[in-house]
């Protein structure tokens, strides 16, 4: 019981005094799961769009695929994005394995399918005469889309809550293609993961509460403006 | 297909097709040889669910990609001489379902205005306009969300109508609201359709409502255009047994207001004078509708005192027995329609020929305006 006490007490230490290396790592982690889910909305968005609004063969095949992959390992993600940048393989020229590129482009793989399906689902539930709607108003295909984007808005936020959400806490593809290099590549995940091991629960309790603190401010965020929308 | 278009003064149509064909497997959801539409006019489309009113009219509006035939607007052939994307930013459509966005009054009814792109001050000034010819400038702010059903089918068709559009397709506007509101919005609708000179084609599959809106009516079933023409003559002389059987076999009568007086107005109708309950202005047209079972007929009409209030001599044309009733065709200057029972066919001793005189009550004068 000490041990967690002890523990718990430290942690606030680190966290009040504004510790210097947990600071890093918190930014680090911030940073490099913000571009991914970033980059996952510009993908998963629009692929998602045009899976949902067009009718073509083996689509039914293609909304499975992406859904199987909204539950996707983030280990086997790790270990593709490992091999294809690793020194020979097919990306190796780039020498960026083990760097927070390589965490970025892993998470992005990651948080992809969660957004592309969240998305293809909120865009099917519109009605279907939405889209005839916005085209006898005189718009474009693109003005449509947007509309249509624009009309799922609430639930598109949710997508970027669970992708952002999904990478923020993964650690099997960070410690595979970021190595967990101190100062560099050490995000929240990788830290605890390595604290705890050493035995100094104190950090990684500190980290855990962090992890824990950002997940829930960035949601309240998102769930605040998804609430004002609502009441409007 | 019965066309009998009126010739007006030779007019160049808004709108003409051609052999439009929309077929969904070995399906044939719509056959249209041929439409055409004056600039101005208002033309109803009636006919059952499942008739292809909707399937007409998205195809008119151009959205659907599926359709062969040609559709010529303003003299332009649509997709060849007039691109799709510029005919469809001169038409407008509305839904049976209000179909609004997730926004303010205002933000829907600009839809198409920042579609077209057009200047904010210009924006402002249309959606205004458009929704104070609604009657819901007070909703502008609004969120569509929280609209009652008839307030957000006036939002969807101040949407429509704020693009000034030179044709407006309406598919059942009205069809989900409850009778006051219905009323409300028709009346209003048919005011601003007059006002803007708006080209219109409304699908509906009630009579009355495309009675009192349209200046011709189509009457549909199966995808095909059964007949079309004036609103009298299509009721007065339906093509075949469907369009009988969907209009209704009442006498629809087009007359002047010549007279008034107490609350009741005399209405010539081909020379004859028929009084009507209600208050209408001296040379007001109107349309009479008449359901054949208040139609009494006698022999000698000065021994029946009854209060009807009108009473016509006329010849009988033909007899139709109809099972517990017979149908009886009268021409009293124009076509009446009366349903009278067996005995009473044998106690007047009627046959197709014999003359005699048809009473009904002002009060069973139903009165469209027009």
């Amino acid at each position: 019981m000490d041990l967690i006490l002890e523990g718990i007490k430290k942690a606030f230490l680190l966290l009040v005094t504004l510790d210097r290396e947990v600071l890093d790592i918190t930014f680090l982690s911030l940073k490099v799961s913000g571009l991914a889910t970033i980059i996952s909305v510009f993908i998963g968005v629009s692929i998602g769009t045009v899976i949902a609004l067009n009718e073509f063969p083996g689509k039914r095949a293609a909304v499975s695929l992406v859904n199987t992959g909204m539950g996707l390992p983030p280990v086997v993600v790790g270990l593709f994005v490992t091999i294809f940048l690793w020194r020979n393989g097919p990306f190796g020229f780039l020498g960026i394995l083990y760097t927070p590129l390589a965490i970025i482009i892993a998470q992005s793989i990651i948080a992809t399918p969660i957004v592309m399906g969240i998305t293809v689902a909120a865009m099917q539930q519109l009605p279907k005469k939405l889209r005839l709607q916005i085209l006898a108003l005189g718009a474009t295909r693109l003005q449509m889309v947007w509309m249509l984007i624009k009309e799922a808005r609430l639930s598109l936020l949710a997508a970027i809550m669970a992708g952002f959400g999904g990478v923020i806490s993964e650690i099997g593809a960070s410690i595979m293609v970021g190595g967990n290099i101190k100062g560099y590549s050490r995000v929240l995940t990788t830290a605890t993961v390595m604290e705890t091991s050493r035995g100094n629960f104190d950090v990684a309790i500190a980290l855990s509460i962090i992890l824990l603190l950002l997940a829930y401010f960035i949601n309240l965020v998102l769930t605040h403006i998804q609430q004002r929308e609502r009441k409007q | 297909m019965v066309d009998s278009d009126k010739t007006m003064d030779q007019k160049i149509p808004i709108l003409e097709v051609r052999d439009i064909k929309v077929d969904r497997g070995t399906r044939n959801l719509l056959d249209v040889p041929h439409l055409s539409i004056d600039q101005g006019e208002v033309l109803s489309l009636i006919g059952p669910n499942g008739a292809g009113k909707t399937t007409l009219l998205v195809t008119l509006c151009h959205l659907f990609k599926y359709f062969s035939g040609t559709i010529v607007f303003k003299g332009k052939q649509v997709g060849n001489e007039l691109p799709v994307s510029q005919y469809r930013r001169k038409v407008a459509m509305v839904f049976q379902e209000p179909l609004l966005f997730n926004a303010t009054v205002f933000e829907n009814v600009a839809a198409g205005l920042r579609f077209r792109k057009l200047e904010r001050q210009e924006v402002k000034r249309s959606v205004k306009e458009s929704l104070e010819r609604f009657g819901i400038g007070h909703l502008s702010d609004r969120s569509a969300r929280t609209l009652s059903g008839g307030e957000a089918q006036r939002t969807s068709l101040a949407r429509a109508f704020a693009v000034r559009p030179d044709m407006l397709f309406l598919d059942e506007p009205f069809s989900a609201l409850d009778p006051p509101t219905r009323e409300s919005l028709i009346e209003d609708l048919e005011r601003i359709l007059e006002d803007s000179g708006t080209t219109a084609i409304f699908a509906t599959h009630d009579r009355i409502e495309a009675l009192r809106l349209s200046d011709r009516i189509a009457v549909m079933n199966q995808g095909r255009i059964l007949q079309i023409g004036a609103p009298d003559d299509v009721m007065n002389h339906p093509a075949d047994e469907f369009v009988a059987s969907f209009v209704g076999v009442e006498t629809i009568l087009k007359g002047k207001v010549t007279g008034k007086k107490m609350g009741i107005a005399t209405v010539s109708v081909s020379g004859r004078e028929v009084a009507v309950i209600g208050d209408y202005g001296i040379g007001e047209n109107l349309i009479l509708c008449i359901r054949p079972e208040n139609v009494t007929l006698s022999i000698n009409p000065s021994a029946t005192l009854t209060s009807a209030r009108n009473t016509f001599p006329g010849t009988i044309g033909r007899i139709v027995p109809m099972g517990l009733f017979h149908k009886v065709e009268l021409d009293c200057g124009f076509p009446l329609v009366a349903y009278i029972t067996q005995d009473a066919v044998d106690a007047l001793s009627l046959c197709e020929g014999s003359d005699v005189a048809a009473s009904l009550k002002a009060t069973a004068i139903h009165v469209v305006k027009k």
